[in-house]
């Protein structure tokens, strides 16, 4: 191994999202020496692309919204499979952390009174995401980017960690390399806070950025942490479909909190055939009642166009394969019919230009072309739920990464105030984990190993093309791993990652070690294949349909499989799969819920679409 | 299907060349796509910055054709059959190879600016503002940090002796969008003329015409900042005033500090 640089923290922070910035924020003020690590430039991260908003219960809308009804919608739109403790701590301070962004001066959409604005989105009662037109999340990353460079923390630019460090059963650091110069870099840390995303990138159609190669997720499971709900993957109902080259990119839910209908080919609103019981009592049966709710949200139900993503995404699959989608293999989505172009342009500016100038599609007028497209990963890392402690001490890991608060299916808008809500207390928690732990010892054998294996396809001479691979890892999720799953295809996916495993071993690299992308991606390869190895197992495991995860040979929702977790664990090198029981939700809490449970069958696509899951 | 051609800039900062790369053209195609392939089939190590590949993240930064542009937004359709096109790094900055630039100035300029500090709360602990009142703050907010102004910006394209005394378009932006907040309460004005250098600016506009979100960097941050500056500093009674309170305006550097890149 070449010569190493190194550096000594309390607390190491890996990505720099919402979820990481607002932890170094916190563990910072609280006096721990802290550095953010993150891949690339700050600023960069995928939260900038947020669209809709943020969800908080502020009731400025609507002043009968409050915790309670944001912990039941959470629930219920993830299945009840959820850990309660996260969604109730969630709904409790996600109004706090929205507060906190104005107090950093952030300057959301305002109302009549001059309070922060809110909008409808899908499975939240009442209009609760605070929202700056849909740049939501860049207004997000700048108040807390701009945050941190105030307090003068510490930032690692364009710098990958690929390794945790272990000193016996605790983490110790990190280990990967600078982007720009190929040189080797490892943190000593006292406790690390991961906050690295999900893995979209391991499909084909996703609104995913390079950046989500499940890097924290296979450093975590590395180093000993517990895995769930890895099976539960959400497809955004809402991504571009035409042309090719902006194939899954994302349309917000915004468009359909604003007015905007979902139309098949023959202009028919297919919606209303894909309400499940599940949501029967809360959403419009009839087009009249649905128009009418966008006049008079008080006295009519809200429209099935918003019924959670799943229910949505898996409506337009059944359209499509029922041979009643577009020429592009999508659907329509229609705001111009409804809404004046002015409204428009001021409600969804980066939706008009992004059509505009990709698509020559002038939303104002025209029809949008829309499909399902890889968002977001509910499953993740198992944490504490007050704590975002994982099961390996001194490792922390808050946002998209970790687990357990969304379910099996998040809610639009619960991301944003998940990653200030958990990134706040995963800062706060590693801050004081690293003031009662001592120095961590680092295992100087393992650094060089590790080392070792980042410059390993410089001098393997591989005769594989990463880029290659890592489009056949895209078709092969894409195929075998997509919204519908049953149990030869997932098998077969589980094949063909294992040959993909032996190709990248052999991935070719050329060059100089100076801002390399094939060699970066060579490395990404590892942990793109893992993890979704990762998401096969596990969706082979769950036998039923819920949320995120329908499988066409287990289409009803099983109350059994309502109370249990897939967990996964790494040992002696290879995935260890099992079911855990789900923490039971307490008697006062369970009574906001409601008596009924998610029942009935996932429209799969494979017979024509009647009620689904209306038995 | 039709192929297209581009000359890419691949070298590093001891020098280098336009590199002909022909690859197949799809329907829709942007010039990142056409990086992206030429990566996949061609040059596995050519180096280049990108995001979000909607115009969201201002990461694909780079000069087409000579112009200062985003890769994830300029169509190929936009070129002519048979048009040279070429593609190269961003000029303001030093080249880290092909292109990709060393836009640390940029982030150390950030570090200078006296962050927000609100007014406090309304009696009853709510914060209250008014759309129209935060309008003009919002379009300065949408900014995404593609550096594009910068890069066009003649006072530090072709002087990079200026870059210690002038911060560039960008952060006349931040600084308008923090100084018309209706909430802050931080003095700046003395630091934009004294160590900002907004009196390089001479207003010819080319950061306007290339920014990939429209902001009126001129009109509706430049111009008002200096009417600011000039209205604080050369008028005799806040001259006086100024004179009175002592040096309180005057700028200290923050200490200098280890990598942090």
């Amino acid at each position: 191994m070449s010569e190493i640089e190194r550096h000594e923290y309390d607390v190491v922070v890996i990505g720099a999202g919402g979820a990481g910035l607002r932890a170094a924020i916190e563990a910072h003020a609280l006096g721990a020496k802290t550095a953010i690590v993150c891949k690339s430039l700050l600023g960069k991260a995928h939260t900038v692309m947020a669209e809709g908003g943020i969800a908080a219960a502020l009731g400025n809308v609507w002043p009968e919204d409050n915790w309670q009804v944001h912990f039941r919608d959470t629930m219920r739109g993830g299945k009840l499979l959820n850990n309660w403790r996260m969604a109730q701590l969630h709904a409790q301070e996600a109004p706090d952390r929205v507060l906190e962004l104005e107090e950093w001066g952030a300057l959301f959409d305002r109302t009549k009174d001059g309070l922060i604005l809110q909008r409808d989105f899908g499975g939240h009662r009442y209009a609760r995401l605070a929202h700056v037109g849909d740049r939501t999340g860049l207004e997000m990353i700048r108040t807390l980017q701009n945050t941190a460079v105030a307090k003068d923390i510490d930032v690692f630019m364009e710098c990958t960690l690929r390794h945790l460090l272990t000193d016996g059963e605790r983490v110790s650091g990190a280990i990967g390399y600078w982007r720009q110069s190929g040189k080797l870099i490892t943190f000593s840390a006292k406790a690390v806070v991961l906050a690295t995303g999900g893995v979209g990138k391991a499909w084909r159609v996703t609104s995913n950025s390079w950046e989500y190669t499940g890097d924290g997720i296979a450093m975590a499971i590395e180093a000993g942490a517990d895995l769930i709900d890895m099976e539960m993957t959400q497809f955004h109902p809402t991504g571009m479909v035409w042309p090719p080259s902006v194939r899954g990119l994302l349309v917000t839910e915004g468009v359909r909190g604003d007015g905007g209908t979902l139309r098949n080919k023959s202009g028919e609103r297919f919606m209303f055939r894909y309400i499940p019981e599940f949501f029967r009592a809360d959403t419009a049966d009839t087009e009249k009642e649905a128009d009418a709710w966008y006049e008079d949200k008080r006295n009519n139900r809200r429209t099935p166009d918003l019924l959670p993503r799943d229910e949505v995404a898996r409506a337009i699959n059944s359209e499509v394969k029922a041979g009643r989608g577009t020429e592009h293999g999508g659907v329509f989505l229609d705001i111009a019919t409804r809404r004046p172009a002015e409204y428009i342009r001021r409600r969804l500016p980066s939706m008009y230009h992004q059509f505009k100038e990709l698509a020559d599609v002038d939303i104002t007028k025209q029809q949008m072309e829309i499909g399902p497209t890889l968002h977001y990963i509910m499953g993740g890392i198992r944490v504490d739920p007050d704590t975002e402690a994982t099961t390996v001490p001194g490792l922390y890991a808050a946002g998209e990464v970790a687990a357990g608060m969304h379910g099996a299916n998040r809610l639009g808008g619960n991301s944003l105030s998940d990653l200030l809500v958990f990134g706040r207390r995963a800062g706060e928690a590693a801050a004081a984990y690293s003031k009662r732990a001592g120095a961590p010892k680092i295992d100087e054998a393992q650094l060089a190993a590790f080392g070792q294996g980042l410059e390993a396809p410089f001098q393997k001479g591989g005769d594989e093309n990463p880029y290659a691979i890592h489009s056949e890892l895209q078709d092969t999720m894409q195929e075998l791993v997509g919204i519908i799953r049953r149990r030869d295809e997932l098998e077969e996916a589980l094949v063909r990652l294992e040959r993909l495993r032996a190709r990248a071993a052999r991935a070719r690299v050329t060059g100089s070690r100076v801002y390399n992308p094939g060699w970066h991606l060579a490395l990404d390869l590892d942990n793109l294949i893992g993890v979704s190895e990762a998401v096969t197992r596990s969706a082979l495991v769950r036998e039923e349909s819920r949320g995120g995860h329908t499988r066409e040979d287990f289409p009803k929702t099983d109350p059994e499989w309502g109370t249990k977790n897939v967990v996964i664990r790494k040992r002696d090198g290879h995935l260890v799969l099992a079911t855990e029981p789900i923490a039971k939700v307490p008697a006062e809490l369970r009574a906001l819920l409601g008596d009924d449970k998610p029942t009935g069958e996932a429209a799969t696509g494979t017979k024509t679409p009647v009620a689904a899951g209306d038995d | 299907m039709t192929d297209v051609q581009v000359w890419v800039w691949r070298g590093d900062a001891s020098g280098g060349d336009f590199m002909p790369y022909k690859v197949a053209a799809d329907e829709g195609m942007v010039v990142l796509d056409v990086v992206h392939r030429i990566q996949a089939e061609n040059a596995p190590d050519l180096a280049v910055r990108w995001n979000c590949k909607a115009g969201k993240c201002g990461s694909c930064s780079a000069e087409i054709n000579g112009h200062p542009k985003l890769m994830c937004m300029t169509r190929m359709n936009e070129f002519p059959a048979g048009e040279h096109i070429t593609i190269s790094p961003v000029k303001t900055f030093p080249v880290v190879k092909d292109l990709v630039t060393d836009v640390s100035f940029n982030y150390e300029k950030a570090k200078t600016i006296p962050p927000f500090k609100p007014k406090p709360k309304d009696s009853d602990g709510k914060r209250r503002m008014y759309q129209e009142d935060i309008d003009r703050v919002q379009e300065f907010h949408k900014c995404i940090e593609c550096f594009l102004c910068q890069d066009v910006c003649h006072v530090i394209r072709d002087h990079d002796e200026n870059k210690q005394s002038f911060s560039g378009p960008r952060f006349f932006v931040r600084l308008a969008a923090l100084e018309m907040h209706p909430l802050d309460t931080n003095e700046r004005i003395d630091l934009i003329r004294a160590k900002h250098g907004l009196g390089f600016c001479n207003i010819t506009k080319c950061c306007t015409e290339v920014c990939p979100e429209d902001i009126h960097i001129t009109d509706n941050a430049i111009i008002p900042l200096k009417e600011r500056v000039v209205s604080a500093h050369y008028d005799p009674i806040a001259w006086a005033l100024r004179r009175m309170r002592g040096k309180k305006d005057e700028f200290v550097p923050p200490e200098p500090k280890p990598p942090s890149a």
